[in-house]
């Protein structure tokens, strides 16, 4: 195995580019590492991304909105007032993943790229309306979040790319996101189903939301029809009700050792429910 | 709460530091993988991916040629002719003719590192045929199920039975028809436990070494070394007193380290290595799939009540497959399962069944959590039928001194009263409960054991005290037993070193099971302290020129009994130890027995849980656990033990499970999908020592280890009820399971 420590994503995708065998970037390695040790992946070449100036930085963009390196942890961005104040969704998410330890290294990227359908930060990326840098061989590109994983293990990188920022849109009024998911026990377990909705109020009516669903389909999924369900109300008894069976209408989940289909389902809609009672707190300006 | 604000005792009772604890928080414990030796070869074993499958052939010469192989073995390399037992233990560590389970083994090689040897494994080359498989226990039963072996039954078995079936086990008290008829309720179900795991944190690991003139040697985490030498010596083909077996310290074992899986093969693998040290490491899926879980379990149960209570009769049949050998503790669990109540009538069964799963090991309390759970839901659903208060009624049955065991025997001086009357008192039985939330209430038994137990001491020059044990320390017994000895001594704890040693050091010692350690060696310790008390008393005696008779000991001195045997200052410990030499040499004592006086111990479990009605899931949000400890010697390690019984108890109850597949593999062979409790899920875990002293032991010891694991399943069920009106009947009760009869108990 060789071990690379590029200094800037050019090099590194070159080197992406030009490897013949099993190819990982490491992150975090809270993945990598782990799928090594277990003989699942035995790469030849293993190019560590942390070594890049500014992969650690969490910065504003001009519009408003925020542009987070690829190797900083989720401990990093749970620390960071302003962006847990704009997308608190999106860092409860990634503040999920695992325990303490495994905060201090596991990453958006390495998450969203690991291409679990169950990974916890991606339905909150997706509802935010997150999109990544991609550089690669032939320069760089951007792609909506949910356009990245085309399957468990896949993702719409090709080869030679990689992702080289994420970037969130600027927040804006009256806007309120939350993620939730569901394990059996309260910690170190693998979302049976996730759950984040992301909505912005206007005269205290949700003018706009998105609904994202994860672990009930071979990836992430944007669920429009759970989002509609509830654009235009306040999200009474009867609008909640109608997002709920929607997120469940919509979920298409296998039954396996983590949980049945149909428990999936039934709980899709639970979730959907509940997080979005939760985010429309957090539009109302309610610290919940 | 031990009775630590009043003082029987100088030092039983009181809570010092334990001996072990320095080393272990600073990681200078030695572990079964912290040992290495010069010349190590690195084991690695090859295991069957199928259920059920016969081996047509194994090739293994593309792993002999990989450089770096030191010796690859099969069954081909160990003796034949083993019978029973024996035959068993040989067929589990290395499959013959079929691979039974889904990760037994079938080969292992060794080889100049781990990865080396790794990668040998996977150049085994092993051809199966894939045969028909069964892992559920009523299925195993089923006409039509596939036979495991042809002629595994022993005589017991009934005609017409399925080959499956290994072993049959009854009995029964009383008219238990009459007693039905008697009753004003009488209820009737069947209950399911899925098998678990002991899921301690020290993985399998060995450094065996046998050399061709039959000469080995083994440094291992286990529970029991004698064990491990007999097991081996069988399985290899040597003598036992030709393997001499160090324990390491161990992380946890729950009755799951009292036998062998792959420590044979480092013998076997050395001895084809021309006698290099072989250390073999498990990692946590080879532990899953192919180490001791317990038995899974389907139970009928009857029970009659009358208005008031009384339970008039029971009735039991419990199957349970316990993999691929006999062995499942089905004859444990019916004992165990009426033990806390008096019942007039009963009549029990027991089915002991082949499937193709890993062979069960002991876990906590083997078989008594299984009939508990059934029994004591059971009772539950009756007491809320009849409206009857469950902690009454657990006190109007309740076992005595004198009473018949639901099993037989009488009971001697036994604490279950106590225990149901300090549950009754605790502060926890009156909070309140709020929306979605429940009490549920559990008792549990086990009778605990002597077990064979060699233990000697000796007093060093300076008056300081060694006591070399053969059960190895797995919940604080090198505290207890020093507290012990150095009470019977008459000095400090700091001056007794407590060593657990090799299988050369001792006579042959059971493991730590059956809760036996603080009760057996323990109290061959304290029997070994007076041998040596006599002796200083008679070497003062000597000096003194008085009739040993006519000295006593007192706090770490021998004196003059009275004022008519002479008048001479007290003589310390240290004084008599230091002219030793002078006065007749070593003083030591020892003891050897299969020690009677055993006392069982009761326990009963409060726990509160809170269910989302929505999901399914189940909040611990307080649990109780009050037990007779006879005597808690370290209060510490006693709550220790109450509190680690109910966690697993807890994880067995709700998300604990061996997953199959439809190919009959196993699905969830690592800890992120075989779900033990998180520390996130537990509430701080309350407990209450009651203390009935055992009259059996010197200091009044009953076992404490294991009764604790038994009331948390039925418990957490009956709180599921009342928080939802759902009762459930399978475990584990995990969110979709509780959820869907949450949802069937709403339809009606
Ligand atoms: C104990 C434990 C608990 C866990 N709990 C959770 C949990 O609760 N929820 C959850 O969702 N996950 C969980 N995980 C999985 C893991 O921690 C997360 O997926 C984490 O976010 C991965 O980030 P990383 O930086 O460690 O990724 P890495 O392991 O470094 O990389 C993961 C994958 O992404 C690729 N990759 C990384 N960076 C890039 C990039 N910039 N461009 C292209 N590809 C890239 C790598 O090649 C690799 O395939 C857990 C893992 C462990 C070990």
């Amino acid at each position: 195995m060789r071990y690379h420590t590029p200094q800037t994503f050019e090099d590194a995708a070159r080197i992406a580019a030009a490897a013949q065998g099993v190819t990982r970037f490491l992150a975090g390695g809270t993945d990598v590492l782990v799928q090594m040790r277990a003989g699942m992946v035995q790469p030849d070449d293993l190019i560590d991304l942390k070594h890049i100036p500014g992969t650690q930085d969490i910065a504003r963009t001009e519009d408003g909105g925020w542009r987070i390196g690829i190797a900083v942890p989720g401990i990093a961005l749970g620390g960071h007032e302003a962006l847990c104040a704009d997308w608190p969704g999106v860092v409860e998410g990634m503040e999920l993943v695992g325990s303490t330890q495994i905060q201090g290294r596991a990453t958006l990227a390495g998450n969203l790229c690991n291409g679990s359908p169950a990974a916890d930060s991606v339905p909150g990326l997706i509802t935010a309306g997150a999109v990544v840098e991609i550089t690669g061989p032939a320069g760089t590109r951007t792609l909506p979040v949910e356009d990245v994983p085309q399957g468990p293990g896949r993702t719409a990188l090709k080869p030679g790319e990689l992702v080289s920022a994420i970037i969130l849109p600027p927040r804006g009024d009256y806007g309120g996101d939350c993620y939730l998911r569901f394990i059996p026990r309260t910690e170190m377990d693998i979302a049976v189903v996730g759950c984040a909705v992301n909505l912005r109020l206007k005269g205290g009516v949700i003018a706009e939301a998105r609904v994202a669903l994860g672990a009930v389909a071979p990836t992430v999924m944007l669920v429009p029809e759970a989002a509609a369900a509830i654009v235009g109300t306040a999200l009474d008894a009867a609008a909640e009700e109608a997002l709920a069976q929607a997120a469940t209408a919509a979920a298409k989940p296998i039954s396996d050792k983590r949980g049945t289909a149909e428990f999936r389902r039934e709980v899709a809609g639970v979730l959907a429910k509940r997080a979005a009672r939760i985010a429309f707190a957090r539009a109302k300006g309610d610290t919940a | 709460m031990a009775k630590d604000e009043y003082r029987e005792f100088r030092l039983v009772g009181t809570r010092p530091d334990r001996p072990d604890g320095l080393d272990k928080v600073t990681g200078r414990a030695r572990y079964g993988a912290d040992m290495t030796a010069p010349g190590m070869l690195w084991g690695a074993v090859v295991r069957s991916p199928h259920a059920h499958a016969r081996i047509v052939k194994i090739d293994t010469s593309k792993a002999e040629a990989l450089e770096g192989v030191k010796a690859v073995v099969t069954r081909a390399d160990l003796p034949t002719g083993l019978t029973g037992e024996d035959w068993d233990l040989q067929e589990n560590t290395l499959a013959g003719e079929r691979a039974l389970y889904d990760g037994h083994a079938v080969a292992a090689v060794a080889a100049t590192s781990a990865l080396i040897a790794q990668e040998a494994a996977r150049l085994v080359e092993v051809d199966y045929e894939v045969l028909p498989h069964v892992t559920d226990v009523d299925a195993a039963m089923a006409p039509d199920a596939p036979v495991i072996r042809e002629g595994a039954a022993d005589p017991t078995v009934p005609e017409g039975m399925h080959p499956n079936v290994v072993k049959y086990f009854a009995f029964d008290h009383g008219d238990v028809e009459a007693g039905f008829a008697q009753a004003d309720l009488v209820m009737e179900r069947t209950y399911k436990t899925e098998a678990t795991h002991q899921g301690y944190i020290e993985p399998h690991a060995c450094l065996g070494q046998l050399g061709s003139d039959g000469k080995g040697e083994m440094w291992v985490c286990t529970q029991g070394q004698w064990f491990i030498r007999r097991m081996c010596a069988a399985v290899v083909g040597i003598e036992a007193a030709q393997l001499r077996v160090t324990p390491s310290e161990i992380g946890g074992g729950f009755g799951g380290k009292t036998t062998i899986f792959m420590e044979p093969l480092s013998l076997a693998l050395s001895r084809k290595a021309g006698g290099r040290p072989v250390k073999i490491v498990m990692s946590r899926s080879e532990v899953l799939r192919a180490t001791g879980p317990t038995a899974s379990a389907s139970m009928d149960v009857k029970i009659g009540m009358k208005k008031d209570g009384t339970i008039t009769a029971g009735k039991a049949t419990f199957r349970m497959q316990g993999g691929a050998f006999p062995g499942a503790p089905v004859d444990m669990a019916l004992y165990c399962a009426f033990a806390p109540y008096k019942m007039p009538a009963v009549e029990c069964e027991g089915f002991d069944v082949l499937a193709n799963r890993p062979k069960c090991a002991a876990y906590r309390a083997p078989g008594s959590p299984m009939g508990a759970f059934a029994v004591e839901s059971l009772l539950d659903e009756m007491c809320r039928k009849l409206g009857i208060d469950p902690m009454d009624m657990r006190m109007k049955n309740a076992v005595r001194e004198g009473d018949r065991a639901a099993y037989g025997p009488k009971f001697g001086s036994i604490g279950l009263v106590e225990v149901l009357e300090a549950t009754r008192a605790h502060p926890n039985l009156s909070i309140p409960l709020g929306l979605n939330q429940g009490r549920g209430i559990a008792s549990g038994y086990w009778f605990n054991h002597g077990g064979e137990t060699s233990v000697s001491m000796a007093i060093s020059e300076d008056g300081t005290a060694q006591v070399s044990v053969g059960t190895p320390d797995i919940g604080g017994s090198r505290a207890s037993i020093a507290l012990m000895t150095a009470e019977t001594l008459g000095i400090p704890y700091e001056d007794v070193r407590v060593n657990v040693v090799e299988t050369g050091a001792l006579g042959v010692n059971e493991p730590t099971h059956g809760s036996r350690a603080t009760f057996a060696s323990g109290k061959a310790a304290v029997e070994a302290a007076q041998h040596a008390i006599k002796e200083m008393c008679r070497r003062a005696a000597a000096e003194w020129g008085i009739e040993p008779e006519a000295v006593e000991w007192v706090d770490g001195a021998a004196q003059p009994a009275g004022p008519n045997a002479g008048k001479f200052p007290p003589m310390t410990i240290a004084e008599i130890a230091g002219k030793m030499g002078s006065t007749g040499g070593p003083i030591s004592g020892h003891h050897e027995s299969v020690p009677g006086g055993v006392g069982e111990s009761f326990g009963c479990h409060v726990v509160d849980v809170e269910v989302d009605p929505e999901t399914g899931g189940v909040k611990i949000l307080r649990y109780l656990v009050v037990q007779d400890a006879g005597r808690a010697i370290h209060p510490s390690y006693v709550e220790g033990q109450y509190q680690g019984g109910a966690a697993q108890g807890i994880g067995w109850a709700l998300n604990e499970g061996y997953i199959y597949g439809e190919d009959g593999r196993l699905q969830n062979p690592v800890f992120l999908d075989y779900r033990v409790p998180v520390a996130s899920d537990l509430p701080m875990i309350d407990t209450v020592i009651v203390e009935v002293p055992n009259p059996g032991h010197p200091y009044g010891v009953r076992g404490v280890g294991e009764t604790g694991i038994t009331p948390p399943l039925p418990a957490i069920a009956n709180a599921i009820q009342a928080a939802t009106g759902a009762r459930l009947t399978e475990l584990p009760m995990n969110p979709p399971r509780v959820l869907a009869a949450i949802k069937a108990a709403k339809a009606g």
